[in-house]
């Protein structure tokens, strides 16, 4: 069972003040699995997603990635080691195209980033599996717009696009869904579903269909503490996640 | 290229344009203007260092003074020695003093480069004002300490009676020495298109643009700005020397913050973040200078008035007024 855990998480504290924003979290991601991560606003789902990529230091706690502990390591060094995260709002290069965030994640992923002459326009090295990623995403005809000019449901593609690019060990999606169009999240389920099976995928999503249709597991987060774990029945049939989340939501 | 783009062109006209000058002014007789020219080739060099911190990557340095002053004190305190015939010093081993011009450069680099890679690693840990702040107190620090260091003349400075030289050049004739300069500036120009236009280019805009997208994608931020400012510092470093050599004097001025402030207002009225900006901030500097310092010694407040109208109405800088916003892709 062990070798089937990517990312295990172990007791993890956060707290800003008084304030409790991670309460003794501990949850895995086993290989081929989606694991949703749901709750009401701002019940910590962020701020553990920002933990577990280097963002935020942790009061106390592990994260265990691929058997190693990833105390000390900062966001680039997480993102090496194959962590795909993407933001909950767009975080991109908004003066490069599409293509040239994309390729910042190949030159990222090939560790060459420290070239200072050859041009990277041009350079397939670069370009060839950029576009790949971005083919994967539906988004190659958009390689060449701004990624300013982009439309807010183009700008999740690239998000994923980038992260597909560093070839990660693990997904950790916040909130893909978010802002896309019926039609959008509805190719983007598919693909997830597919994704899977490349590596595993944290996911945070509000979208309740998705999460019912995608997720292996699901771990239901309130006030920074994880109330329940279970497959999407037992969830659904929790007569304490009812009350906190979905009596009132859906 | 079929299709040149406005600020191509403007780059080319600019670029012929410095490189007949000699002609031109030894045709009208005013071999002064020759100097003159010189210094715009010299100051571009400076800022070209600086707008590669500050344009690409988004370091609002305000030490930048501190390399142009150790490039100048590089030249200047490897040249006295030469012309009294002392070493440096003897202990563990001898070093002479010289009056080459390639080996004062390569002193000039790395010792600006030392320096830079110094300030950087402490100034780069802040961001925004702070950034600021402490690149102006590093700066201003290295200014104190030669002012009140009296082996190399402290804060009279030093004089060189003769300019260096370059195998081969006459380089007291003033046109030989601007072309030199020139060629200098041509090669960091080229060089800073060159890392723009490379994979540590794209990072390093990317670190000015979004932080945190480049860590999360698996680059570290710090150490690629970190680079950065070394080379910055390096290229404004050369240029020092070359200003020292052609004043064949240098003073802790070089280092205070007034000249950082003067390298910062050469990229901003050119253009902030493009490639010729700082030559043409250069040029409008000299000329603004030139004519309006022989009839006023208030000049620079028609400059500062310039500056204001660049800021506020052409927010990519003259280039940006001539040749239209920047081009992405």
């Amino acid at each position: 069972m062990t070798d089937q855990t990517v990312l295990q998480i172990q007791n993890l504290n956060k707290n800003f003040g008084a304030l409790k924003a991670t309460d003794d979290v501990t949850l895995d991601l086993k290989k081929g699995e989606i694991h949703a991560l749901i709750g009401p606003n701002g019940a910590g789902k962020s701020t553990l997603i920002k933990q577990i990529c280097g963002q935020l230091s942790s009061d106390s706690g592990k994260v265990i990635f691929n058997g190693k502990d990833l105390a000390g390591m900062d966001v680039a060094d997480r993102a090496k080691a194959g962590l795909g995260r993407t933001f909950q709002v767009s975080s991109l290069v908004m003066e490069f195209s599409a293509l040239r965030n994309v390729m910042l994640a190949v030159q990222s992923k090939l560790g060459t980033s420290y070239r200072f002459f050859k041009n990277v326009r041009g350079d397939n090295n670069l370009t060839e599996p950029a576009m790949a990623a971005l083919k994967r995403v539906n988004l190659e005809e958009r390689a060449h717009i701004m990624t300013a000019e982009l439309s807010h449901g183009e700008r999740r593609q690239l998000e994923i696009a980038m992260a597909l690019a560093l070839d990660p060990k693990a997904f950790l999606l916040d909130e893909p869904m978010a802002g896309m169009g019926p039609e959008g999240s509805k190719k983007l389920i598919g693909f997830l579903d597919e994704l899977r099976h490349e590596a595993p995928i944290l996911l945070i999503e509000h979208d309740m269909d998705a999460v019912f249709s995608l997720a292996d597991r699901i771990s239901v987060l309130v006030y920074g503490r994880v109330i329940a774990t279970g497959s999407v029945e037992d969830i659904r049939n929790n007569p304490a996640v009812r009350e906190a989340y979905l009596g009132s939501a859906a | 290229m079929p299709n040149l783009s406005r600020e191509t062109f403007l780059n080319i006209i600019i670029s012929l344009g410095l490189l007949v000058f000699p002609f031109i002014a030894t045709a009208m007789d005013e071999p002064f203007y020759i100097t003159l020219a010189t210094r715009v080739a010299i100051l571009s060099l400076a800022a070209v260092g600086l707008n590669l911190a500050l344009g690409t990557g988004g370091l609002v340095s305000f030490g930048h003074a501190a390399f142009f002053g150790i490039g100048g004190y590089a030249m200047g305190i490897l040249a006295s020695h030469a012309q009294t015939y002392t070493p440096i010093f003897t202990w563990p081993f001898v070093i002479e003093g010289t009056n080459q011009m390639l080996i004062i450069w390569l002193v000039a680099i790395v010792m600006s480069g030392i320096a830079a890679l110094f300030i950087g690693l402490l100034s780069l840990r802040t961001s925004g004002v702070y950034f600021i702040m402490i690149t102006l107190a590093f700066a201003q620090m290295i200014y104190y300490f030669m002012i009140s260091w009296p082996t190399y003349g402290g804060e009279d400075g030093l004089s060189i009676y003769v300019r260096n030289q370059f195998p081969g050049v006459n380089t007291l004739d003033p046109s030989s020495f601007f072309y030199i300069c020139l060629a200098l500036m041509f090669a960091g120009l080229g060089l800073s298109a060159m890392i723009k236009n490379s994979r540590f280019g794209a990072a390093l805009q990317a670190a000015r643009q979004n932080e945190e997208r480049l860590a999360a994608t698996g680059i570290r931020p710090f150490n690629i700005k970190l680079t950065a400012f070394v080379i910055s510092g390096m290229i404004t470093g050369l240029a020092g020397a070359l200003m020292a050599d052609l004043n064949r004097f240098v003073s802790p001025t070089m280092l205070s913050w007034h000249m950082s402030g003067e390298i910062m207002v050469l990229v901003i009225l050119g253009g902030v973040g493009r490639l010729y900006g700082p030559v043409v901030g250069a040029l409008i500097f000299i000329i603004f200078e030139f004519i309006f310092g022989g009839m006023t010694e208030f000049w620079q407040f028609y400059l500062g008035l310039v500056l204001l109208g660049v800021v506020l109405f052409a927010r990519g800088g003259a280039i940006g007024l001539l040749a239209g916003k920047a081009r992405h892709d």
